[in-house]
């Protein structure tokens, strides 16, 4: 589904890292490792298209997501560091806003649910602790369930446990219904990944 | 793709409305601004009333470029930014719909304000109509290319002035051809042409700068 | 891919192209030198005094040129630009860096040059004459441009972020000439505009065609020397 072709990056004039390949499956989950600075982040958001890579290549399906665009964005979901909420809307809008950009009408029943799930009242996102706005950025994911691809940076930052079982939960879920999930993370978790790479070696 | 679009204006309208203060300042600003010509030039009638075009399009090209600053940056602090490039919609069309929501929200305000300024400086009433035809045409171009200066000079140093040494001799031949049509119209003569040429310009950036935007996007994300 | 197309693309590495920099450098600066020996004696001695300006209209052999020169070398700025973006080159990014500053300094030279023509002719150090004020405004591009790229941190960024300033400015560029023409034309009616240089005797236009060449020759000696210098910083 998801290949990476002799992937190098360069940044701020160092180089993270040089001739990384792989390739996901759908069904399969796969973790970036690596101490702070070694490019997890950067290689996220090579995965996604933000960045572009200094040498090498992703295909989806086989085709560079370079000339994909906006097919390749519809199929993935992507959550970094950011909480990409806006201060100034209330976190049912925010969620709304976030499936529309990506095509997908949502009922306002749904949004519900997933905030609930969240344990998130429905407040400006100003009025939120971080780890409630964190939780907020999260909810998007009970709504992306039909995406196939998962990109989620620190995933688990920020969180409590319960919420942090409620990502374990959900990212099992997808990987067990044939999504692909790539996530990093410093903290351990009870999620197996099929595979890791570490940045660090 | 319109759905985007709408939700984008929808969005940013519903940000500046809960930023009314912000929103609201910029304005001020143009009035303020008219205000000081007078203080520093004195206040004959007849000169007034030959600087009032110019004066006011000044005002508003310095208002505009004041308020650019502000559509690129909280997006880009909070992340969302990075949503809107990965959005399923062409970048282009968010960046028009962004465009388009700042011309709402810091453009439209001025054509609307701009002829209680001219009762002001004095203009003569038959002048308004052009005056106001004039703003509703050069605004949007301005927030266009100024959008593309926004885009580039996104979360640098230094900031508002680096964008207006950007910008500022971009909106030159809006600025000749919004003031000079008011001015045609006070000789005497029809300001059809410039007019037309203003309504020309903005055909042309509506067409081009939204491309150019989502590349400057891309650019600064990187 | 044809030997043709490889041979271009060898010579978009930095490290082909730097001899060879150094060498047609050489060769410019030492044409540039004898055209504006030839340009400028043509200029100061060989052409006739004018019925209308006297002697003073002479500055015209470096005013116009340097006007020229200004916009042409804004075009092949635009041009290195586009063709980085599309071919994502380092070599023709440096290119249009170092074209940016000798571009601003013949737009600066016309500007000053300009001033001085106006001096005499008119009583006032500046006149809003349509040239002059579009020369203005291709210098604010130019300064926007050099701005923007010291701006940015991230080399890649700089490049990028600047070539699409000179697109976006090449495009615009005769859009400016044309409001400003229109804009002096509107509010200095009749008067004689600086543009309106004296009837053109053939000494007069071969010499500003020998200075011409002179400012381009220059341009590319140090455009090179410079390309030259940012290569070894980049390495």
């Amino acid at each position: 589904m998801l290949e990476a072709v002799d992937l190098a990056c360069e940044r701020g004039g160092r180089s993270l890292f040089r001739r990384l390949s792989f390739a996901l499956r759908g069904g399969e989950l796969l973790r970036v490792a690596g101490p702070n600075g070694s490019g997890k982040t950067s290689l996220l958001r090579i995965l996604c298209g933000l960045l572009s890579p200094t040498a090498g290549a992703v295909r989806w399906e086989g085709t560079e997501i370079r000339r994909l665009r906006e097919e390749y964005s519809k199929q993935l979901v992507y959550i970094g560091h950011a909480a990409a909420v806006k201060d100034d809307l209330t976190a049912a809008e925010n969620v709304r806003i976030a499936c529309m950009l990506a095509g997908r009408r949502v009922s306002p029943r749904q949004i519900q649910q997933a905030l609930d799930a969240f344990e998130l009242a429905d407040l400006p996102v100003k009025r939120l602790s971080q780890g409630q706005r964190r939780r907020a950025a999260l909810a998007r994911l009970l709504l992306s369930q039909s995406l196939p691809l998962w990109l989620l940076d620190e995933p688990y930052a920020a969180l409590d446990a319960a919420a942090g079982r409620l990502v374990e939960e959900l990212i099992d879920g997808h990987v067990a219904r044939g999504g692909a999930v790539v996530f990093t993370t410093h903290q351990d978790t009870r999620v197996r990944a099929s595979r890791v790479i570490d940045l660090d070696a | 793709m319109l759905e985007a679009a709408r939700c984008i204006v929808v969005r940013d309208l519903l940000v500046a409305w809960r930023r009314r203060s912000d929103v609201a300042t910029a304005l001020l600003f143009f009035v303020i601004v008219t205000s000081l010509f007078p203080l520093g030039i004195g206040a004959e009638p007849d000169l007034l009333r030959s600087i009032a075009p110019g004066v006011i399009w000044v005002a508003a090209l310095l208002s505009c470029m004041l308020s650019l600053g502000r559509l690129f940056a909280a997006d880009h602090a909070d992340g969302t930014l990075e949503q809107l490039l990965l959005s399923a919609a062409p970048l282009g069309v968010i960046a028009a719909a962004k465009a388009f929501a700042h011309w709402l929200v810091a453009g439209l305000p001025l054509v609307l304000i701009a002829p209680l300024i001219a009762l002001q400086y004095d203009l003569p009433a038959p002048l308004y109509p052009v005056l106001a035809l004039s703003l509703l045409l050069g605004t949007p171009v301005l927030s266009l290319i100024g959008a593309i200066g926004a885009a580039l000079t996104l979360g640098l140093r230094g900031g508002g002035v680096l964008l207006s040494l950007l910008v500022l001799p971009l909106f030159v031949p809006v600025l000749i051809m919004g003031a000079g049509s008011v001015d045609m119209a006070a000789a005497g003569l029809a300001p059809d042409g410039q007019l037309l040429l203003l309504g020309a310009l903005l055909i042309v950036a509506a067409a081009f700068a939204p491309w150019a935007i989502a590349a400057a996007l891309r650019i600064s994300a990187e | 891919m044809t030997a043709q197309s490889v041979k271009w693309f060898w010579y978009a590495s930095p490290q082909t192209f730097y001899p060879v920099a150094g060498v047609i450098a050489r060769w410019c600066g030492a044409a540039a030198t004898v055209l504006c020996a030839a340009g400028l004696y043509i200029g100061f001695f060989v052409a006739p005094t004018d019925a209308q300006q006297g002697e003073a209209y002479r500055i015209i052999f470096i005013h116009v040129p340097a006007a020229w020169m200004s916009m042409f070398i804004y075009v092949v700025m635009a041009f290195w630009a586009a063709i980085g973006l599309a071919f994502n080159t380092r070599l023709s990014h440096m290119m249009a860096s170092a074209l940016a500053p000798t571009g601003a300094l013949l737009t600066f030279i016309a500007l000053w040059t300009g001033s001085f023509w106006g001096r005499p002719t008119w009583g006032t150090w500046w006149a809003w004459d349509a040239r002059l004020t579009s020369e203005l405004i291709l210098l604010f591009l130019y300064l926007g441009f050099m701005a923007l790229q010291a701006a940015i941190d991230d080399r890649r960024r700089a490049e990028r972020a600047g070539a699409l300033l000179a697109i976006v400015g090449v495009v615009n560029v005769p859009i400016i000439y044309y409001s400003v023409q229109w804009w002096n034309t509107l509010h200095q009616g009749a008067s004689v505009s600086l543009t309106r240089a004296p009837s053109m005797a053939a000494t007069m236009l071969t010499g500003m065609l020998i200075m011409a060449l002179a400012f381009w020759m220059y341009s590319i000696a140090v455009t090179l020397v410079r390309v030259r210098c940012l290569i070894l910083e980049n390495q």
